[in-house]
């Protein structure tokens, strides 16, 4: 609360027709700034990231989009020679405070990965693993856990049979949607998606994509693709990145339809990219 | 231009060729040499499992395979021989077990801070400094176990008898540490990085990732890790026999002299048993023996490790 007080107005030319409230807002990134060594990923990321809505952040290979999406739950810090300067807000809280714990975070941002990876355990035991860590020991609880956080997945139907068997016998799509239950069972305030869909075939894409319209209701999700169609099928607003800036950002719709700045146009239009 | 450079170097490919027919001798030479050094080896293994039970058999014209597997005495060098394995059992697995309380924690504790919490750079430094430990020759530890770790342990335990099967115990799974810290560190890097992501993402601990999930994805390689471990403690050999003592006994207390079964065939060996003599044909029964529980130990770490490989 108390790092709120950094009121300066940030430019907010997207928001403007929309009362601008904090409180709308999961995520607000304050200028940052990150290296891998001495090259630097991202430059200047300003960007407020709405409550249950689906954000999505598109751009060609290398624009750092991943990198972004792994500062909002610090996962970049797992790589040494990563050096961050800035704020990211979440919830009102500047998540590189010293004081901020890291692992509070990641239990209200879930992430799920490019490539689905369950642990090598039951399907029962992936779900509950978070909880678990997290203290709760009741077997009732844990059940009705499996149960609700699969369903949300849209996985129960598939597997409720099978919950004991282990989470390597499932497809690719129903692993990426069980890694989502996953997710899911510790209950996050925002989902995190990098590339969800990307190891995955059409069909198993659909269902996932059909899932995070189901999950925008309960939870903020942020999502990075490559896939711009994917983007325009399901997000409600759009980030484009290139070379580390973000070049536009806006209402999905806007994006596809009148992108204001000429290199988005020419990355939706498929002139590069 | 582009035409024609192709032509020259497929030109000079063909006149190679024709060199390249010399060559043809030594590529079919090669696969029988190769073959011939592989089975070096394993015709020594044929010939000394041979020996082994050839004169295993001789040993069991005169001894009866009852009394060597019953028996809870072994005085082969008494005037009325008793010829029982199990004391020699006994101090073989005593000391193996006592190695491998040691060795278990520390190793398996060693292992995942290398793998979990070192640095590369850490891991780079401290890894061969761990594996030295596992080159210094047998009989140094011996020494070690004999003349600092005895007399340091007779100042915790009075009565602690030079000869003991604590020290050796101790000292062998010292030896040991290595192999389990590198084999298990060997398992647990083979963890892919995006299942400790996953776990990272969840909100664990740094500790709870290596415990909750590097632990349980490596554990096959692991287990392995402990059973070669076992199989190298109940072979040591130097250790034993310089610290040990050579007294069998199925007496558990850790205290006083024991006798391993390779201490008992070092005592043999050295020892003027006559070629052909009951006592001579022992350390073959005794070899033997030894070698069924290596073996066995090995094939267990093999089929563990091959068994639970395809988890991930």
């Amino acid at each position: 609360m108390l790092a709120n007080t950094k009121s300066e107005p940030v430019v907010e030319e997207t928001n403007e027709d929309k009362a601008v409230d904090m409180n709308k807002n999961v995520y607000k990134v304050d200028q940052l700034n990150l290296w891998y060594g001495k090259d630097q990923a991202l430059i200047n990321v300003d960007m407020d990231i709405p409550e249950n809505q689906v954000t999505a952040i598109i751009g060609p290979s290398g624009c750092g989009k991943s990198t972004f999406i792994k500062t909002l739950n610090r996962m970049t810090e797992m790589i040494p020679i990563v050096k961050t300067n800035g704020s990211i807000y979440y919830r009102d809280e500047n998540i590189f405070d010293k004081k901020y714990k890291v692992e509070q975070l990641r239990t209200k941002v879930g992430m799920v990965f490019q490539k689905p990876n369950p642990f090598p355990k039951s399907i029962y035991e992936n779900v509950v693993y978070g909880p678990k860590i997290h203290g709760i020991k009741d077997k009732k609880i844990l059940d009705d856990i499996v149960e609700k956080s699969l369903k949300g997945a849209a996985l129960w139907d598939e597997v409720k049979d099978r919950l004991k068997e282990n989470a390597f016998g499932l497809s690719g799509g129903q692993q990426q949607r069980l890694c989502i239950a996953r997710c899911l069972a510790v209950e996050p305030d925002v989902i995190l998606m990098d590339e969800p869909t990307s190891a995955l075939d059409p069909i198993s894409t659909l269902k996932i994509e059909e899932l995070v319209q189901e999950l925008k209701k309960d939870y903020s999700i942020v999502i990075v693709t490559h896939n711009m169609q994917q983007a325009g099928r399901i997000s409600d607003k759009t980030a484009f990145f290139l070379n580390g800036e973000i070049i536009e950002y806006d209402d999905t719709s806007t994006i596809f339809s009148s992108p204001q700045d000429k290199r988005t146009e020419d990355y939706i239009s498929g002139r590069f990219g | 231009m582009n035409n024609r450079s192709n032509h020259s170097i497929s030109k000079m490919i063909e006149e190679k060729a024709s060199n390249r027919g010399m060559t043809k001798f030594a590529e079919g030479l090669m696969p029988k040499v190769f073959l011939t050094c592989a089975l070096i080896s394993i015709l020594t293994t044929v010939g000394i499992v041979l020996t082994l039970i050839f004169e295993t058999f001789s040993f069991f014209q005169e001894v009866q395979v009852a009394e060597f597997i019953t028996s809870s005495d072994w005085y082969p060098l008494h005037g009325d021989p008793s010829y029982g394995i199990r004391p020699l059992i006994t101090g073989t697995l005593m000391i193996a077990a006592i190695a491998m309380l040691i060795a278990i924690p520390i190793g398996l504790a060693s292992a995942i801070f290398l793998s979990e919490y070192a640095s590369d750079k850490t891991r780079r430094m401290v890894k061969p400094i761990l594996e030295v430990l596992a080159g210094i020759p047998t009989i140094v530890y011996g020494f070690f176990a004999l003349t600092f770790v005895t007399p340091l342990l007779q100042n915790i335990i009075p009565g602690l008898s030079i000869y003991n099967a604590l020290s050796p115990g101790i000292v062998v799974g010292i030896m040991i540490i290595p192999m389990v810290a590198s084999l298990s560190e060997d398992a647990m890097s083979a963890v892919p990085q995006s299942m400790r992501e996953g776990a990272f993402a969840l909100g664990s601990t740094r500790f709870e990732v290596a415990v909750k999930v590097v632990l349980p994805a490596a554990l096959s390689g692991i287990i392995a890790s402990f059973v070669l471990a076992v199989s190298r403690a109940i072979g040591e050999t130097m250790i034993v026999t310089v610290a040990g003592g050579s007294n069998p006994t199925t007496s558990m207390d850790v205290t006083s002299a024991v006798q391993t079964m390779t201490a008992y065939i070092v005592q043999v060996t050295l020892g003027d048993a006559g070629y052909g003599t009951t006592e001579y044909y022992s350390i073959y029964a005794v070899g033997m023996t030894l070698f069924i529980f290596t073996l066995v130990m090995n094939v267990i770490a093999h089929i563990i490790s091959k068994r639970f490989r395809e988890v991930y």
